[in-house]
């Protein structure tokens, strides 16, 4: 039963790309400000719970997307993603919109360690409320990873420039150039608290026979990666393999194809199906010509001379047992010799902590990482906090942005001497959206349309700039017409059960059968026969289920079936007593700050 | 800020043995006010139709005047539709029945179209039999004219503006058994659960069958001290059994407890179970229906469910005997005989 103290929770998720959003960004409202050209208010929105939505914008992993309810009744679901490049690219200056920063400080100082979006997140929560902060990075420039990593034809440097800049231009102190090989030295400069944002700056080796034979020419990705951004790396041979089927052999691979690979070619262990790479980094990629070998597992680096001349593969096929674990089990065919003139391993990344002593109170765990708490994202030490990926290893941007919000209101909290477990909640806002008759003040008309596409830049023009950037961006008109095809989740359908007259108007007018009514006692019946019973196929049990108190008339309950809900409001439209309204949750998480300055 | 029903179904919503979706047999969006009882009987008849796979283009839908006459506009988007004149769509159905006997004839009216106005045209046509499913969308009024009190207003209903009705009402599933009616029920828009089947029945029934719905008028007759409002009806319905309909072309899966449950089954071989049927009450004779109706209505209650049905029904076709297929599709030989036919026609009266 759907008690009124869960309901916003509830409301919460039935908002599937916010819910998925590990920040939680209240993307409905960031995509219905889009479609009003508000486009600087969709961007404050966004970058109030995001901190990077231009970098976001364009290489996202979008949680949200595959949880998309529109993903649920089309091919494709909304491109929440290119929206938020939108709010970015066509913004007015932001600059008198960024919080004010105290002159006067409070008085506590706190040390960022790496300056990558967890530490930068950090530093933008907690500079507008007086601390004062140091970031340390042994690289010159801020952006961790999304800097050094992520290729330009991806995300140019302007961007991350002007969204690193807003955070260190609010009076952050940079020790960049910075190396750091003691934990114990910074916290020995006395620091309030210290935050470990190093990420997982390792890249796993491939030890099979040849591999240090011909050192110039067998690369480590992320390594490689950051050479070419730092321009240490400038070129490469005609024909490379890349090993591994993640995103970071995409990135090589396409990077390659920009540095003089004429013939680049992926290769994998596994089944293509399980690419760890997200879909749309496969398809691009191939899209520029890039074959991707599956069933390859690398036993053997053939080299003369300190000259790589090829790789040997054997071809294996896929078996699960019964609990579904996958080995990998030769075919018994020849092995697969590719002739190559580099190859880059692209099999993984690790965290390494040389430099945390490890007799100064911080506990590490069987895997040698620290141990860190999952909600304060604190260490054993208690002035010492971890968050993206150098917490639990690799991740993607907006987890390590999520958890360094985190990180950021415990911090506040310490600081402020108050328990870490006492977290603010959420903020939030529900009002009706009722105009008058047929109107409502949300978009709840339900367009038919496809996904658009976002323009790309002509192939041979991409492949002959490392620095040109592949998508265009959705113009204005493109990305009105992608916005409306969100069904503002957010308008959520408010039930009184008291108003009710069992009419039966809200069930007949529904267009995807949400809504029943039926007899049910939530402490004799059980929620997977009613799931049973329902107008509509309720099949989808990762989506809540809403069922009312019971109805004056018959004692019979309203429930509704959340997952395929257009939220056109027809319901409500079509309810006599205005039992069913729609209203607008506005749900943000809380921030540092919330409970400790308020 | 529009009115418009988006196109997403349910991605797992069935289809029925024609391979069609419910939403074949939808209608327009619906301009009647928000929660009035006919939009729930139009969704009625769209989940029997839809259910029975009854071919859209093979169902003609007739009505008079009223916000109920309104309705099939509202559903089978994709049948045959003739909206007449105020109390004259059983004439306009007798015409069209006449000429194409092969079609499904849905009627539906208001208690203003047919028990005021129509009522002439409404006894004529019970008692002719004809092929048809009559539907009364009764709210006990006159919704479209902004709820006069019709002719089956109940004696004593308080109106909207506070005053009781003086006339008794007609009650129009009792007259259409004295007047001959082979199938007779009365139903509440608010319990699809025994409207689908009456509807589905209704329509395998070979002969004129007779539904009196009653369906609140939302806007002009809901109010406390209404006789049809929805609290009244759900607080004083009492069906003379539950119904269940299986067509002909399905089994029968489910077992029923020969003790408690009546099988009907109709001419085309579908079959109508009754289950726990009030005590004393014959199916099959109109009397004990009268008398039970009367009951009823004199304890202010409303006896819901099947009333009678005559499973071997006579109707209009069969007694004037007319041609077995409909007049489209006669050819010109079959209509125009020739010289041969007319002689021997004249010789044989001479
Ligand atoms: C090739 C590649 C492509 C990627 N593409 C995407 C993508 O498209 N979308 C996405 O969301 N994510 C992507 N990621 C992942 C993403 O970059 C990381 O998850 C994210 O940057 C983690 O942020 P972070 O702040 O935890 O650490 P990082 O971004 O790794 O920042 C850590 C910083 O700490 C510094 N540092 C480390 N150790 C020390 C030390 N001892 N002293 C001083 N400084 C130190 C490093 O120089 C670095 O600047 C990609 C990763 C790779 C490798
Ligand atoms: C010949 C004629 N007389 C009178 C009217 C006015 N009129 C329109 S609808 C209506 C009554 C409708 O009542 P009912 O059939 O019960 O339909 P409801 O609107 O209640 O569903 C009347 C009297 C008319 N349209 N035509
Ligand atoms: S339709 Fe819009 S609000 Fe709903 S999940 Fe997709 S992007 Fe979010
Ligand atoms: S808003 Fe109401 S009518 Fe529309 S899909 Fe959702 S439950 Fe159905
Ligand atoms: S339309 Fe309103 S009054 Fe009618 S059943 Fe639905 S919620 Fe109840
Ligand atoms: S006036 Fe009454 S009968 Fe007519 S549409 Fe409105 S509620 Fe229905
Ligand atoms: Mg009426």
């Amino acid at each position: 039963m759907t008690t009124p103290d869960t309901m916003v929770q509830h409301y919460h998720e039935v908002v599937d790309c916010q819910y998925a959003c590990p920040a939680h960004t209240p993307v409905p409202e960031y995509i219905r400000l889009i479609a009003e050209g508000r486009y600087t208010d969709s961007y404050m929105l966004n970058w109030e719970s995001n901190v990077f939505p231009g970098v976001l914008g364009r290489v996202c992993d979008r949680p949200c997307e595959p949880a998309c309810r529109r993903g649920r009744l089309q091919e494709e679901p909304v491109a929440i993603c290119r929206l938020k490049r939108v709010a970015s690219d066509f913004k007015d200056d932001i600059q008198s919109r960024l919080p004010k920063i105290p002159e006067e400080k409070n008085g506590k100082r706190i040390a960022l360690i790496g300056a990558g979006p967890a530490s930068l997140t950090v530093a933008r929560d907690l500079m507008p409320l007086g601390y004062e902060i140091t970031v340390i990075d042994e690289q010159q420039k801020g952006g961790g990873m999304i800097r050094s990593q992520i290729p330009s034809f991806r995300l140019p440097d302007t961007v991350i420039d002007e969204e690193v800049g807003y955070i260190l231009d609010m009076g952050v102190d940079t020790r960049f150039g910075e190396e750091v090989t003691s934990l114990k030295s910074i916290l020995d400069e006395k620091f309030d608290a210290v935050f470990i944002g190093t990420g997982a700056p390792r890249g796993r080796n491939l030890e099979i026979p040849g591999r240090y034979d011909a050192e110039d020419h067998i690369h480590i990705g992320v390594e490689w990666l950051a050479n070419v951004s730092f321009k240490h790396t400038n070129s490469i041979g005609e024909k490379v393999v890349i090993l591994g089927g993640g995103n970071t052999a995409m990135d090589c691979c396409r990077t390659a194809r920009r540095l003089g690979g004429k013939e680049v070619t992926v290769t994998v262990r596994s089944p293509f199906a399980e690419m760890k790479a997200s879909p749309w980094e496969i398809e691009d990629a191939q899209h520029e010509g890039i074959p991707v070998l599956d069933n390859h597992v690398p036993v053997q680096f053939h080299c003369e001379d300190g000259k790589l001349n090829a790789i040997e593969f054997q071809l294996v096929r896929a078996e699960y047992d019964a609990k579904g674990k996958r080995s990998l089990i030769p075919t018994g065919e020849d092995n697969v010799i590719i002739e190559c003139t580099d190859v880059i391993v692209a099999v993984g990344q690790e965290n390494s902590f040389p430099w945390i002593e490890r007799d100064i109170g911080i506990e590490f765990n069987d895997w040698d990482m620290p141990e860190v708490d999952k909600i304060t994202y604190r260490t054993s030490h208690k002035k010492v906090f971890v968050a993206g990926d150098a917490a639990w290893g690799p991740e993607n941007i907006i987890t390590a942005v999520a958890q360094a919000h985190q990180a950021a209101i415990s911090i506040d909290l310490f600081c402020n001497g108050k328990r870490l477990s006492s977290r603010p909640g959420p903020n939030w806002t529900l009002v009706s959206q009722k105009m008058g008759i047929h109107e409502w003040s949300y978009q709840n008309n339900v367009v038919d349309d496809e996904r658009y596409a976002v323009p790309l830049i002509a192939t041979d023009k991409a492949l002959a700039d490392l620095s040109v950037e592949v998508e265009l961006g959705f113009d204005a008109n493109l990305a009105l017409q992608e916005a409306h095809r969100c069904f503002s989740c957010d308008a959520q359908t408010v039930f009184n059960a008291s108003k009710c007259i069992e009419c039966d108007a809200c069930i007949d007018i529904c267009p995807t059968d949400c809504l029943t009514m039926t007899h049910y006692d939530p402490s004799v019946d059980d929620v997977g026969d009613l799931r049973q019973r329902l107008t509509g196929p309720a099949a989808n049990n990762e989506q809540p289920i809403y069922v009312s108190g019971s109805l004056p008339d018959t004692g019979r309950v309203m429930v509704k079936d959340e997952n395929v809900c257009v939220h056109c409001g027809l319901c409500a439209e079509r309810c006599p007593t205005a039992a069913w309204d729609m209203q607008k949750l506005l749900y943000t998480e809380a921030q540092a700050g919330d409970s400790c300055q308020k | 800020m529009t009115y418009q029903k988006p196109n997403f179904r349910h991605p797992l919503a069935p289809t029925n043995n024609l391979g069609l979706s419910r939403r074949e047999y939808e209608g327009a969006l619906s301009t009647l006010c928000a929660g009035c009882g006919h939009d729930s009987i139009s969704n009625a008849i769209i989940t029997a139709c839809f259910e029975n796979s009854i071919e859209p283009h093979k169902v003609a839908k007739l009505s008079g005047i009223g916000c109920s006459s309104k309705t099939p506009t509202y559903f089978l988007g994709n049948s045959h539709g003739f909206n007449t004149v105020h109390g004259r769509m059983p004439s306009v159905t007798t015409g069209a029945n006449m000429a194409n006997r092969d079609l499904t004839y849905i009627g539906v009216s208001g208690d203003g179209d047919s028990a005021s106005i129509g009522l002439g045209q409404f006894a004529h046509v019970v008692r002719r039999n004809l092929n048809m499913l009559y539907i009364v969308e009764n709210n006990g009024c006159y919704g479209l004219t902004k709820g006069q009190n019709s002719a089956t207003t109940d004696l004593g209903s308080i109106s909207k503006s506070g005053n009781a009705n003086k006339f008794s009402p007609i009650d129009l599933c009792n007259l259409s058994m004295q007047l001959g009616a082979t199938f007779v029920a009365r139903s509440f828009s608010g319990d699809k659960d025994q409207l689908v089947p009456l509807i589905k029945a209704a329509m395998s029934h070979r002969g004129f069958a007779f539904i009196d719905v009653i369906s609140p008028c939302v806007t002009f007759n809901n109010n406390p001290g209404s006789k049809k409002s929805y609290d009244f009806v759900r607080e004083h319905q009492e069906a003379t059994s539950n119904i269940d309909f299986v067509p002909m072309q399905q089994e029968i899966t489910t077992q029923y407890d020969a003790g408690t449950t009546q099988e009907v089954t109709l001419h085309d071989g579908s079959v109508i179970h009754l289950h726990k049927p009030i005590d004393g009450f014959d199916i099959h004779n109109p009397r004990t229906a009268m008398r039970a109706m009367k009951d009823h209505q004199e304890r202010d209650e409303i006896l819901t469910g099947l009333l009678y049905v005559d499973t071997d029904p006579v109707d209009l076709h069969d007694v004037i005997n007319t041609n077995s297929k409909p007049l489209n599709s006669l050819t010109k030989e079959e209509l125009c005989p020739g010289n041969k036919t007319l002689q021997s026609i004249n010789e044989s009266l001479r």
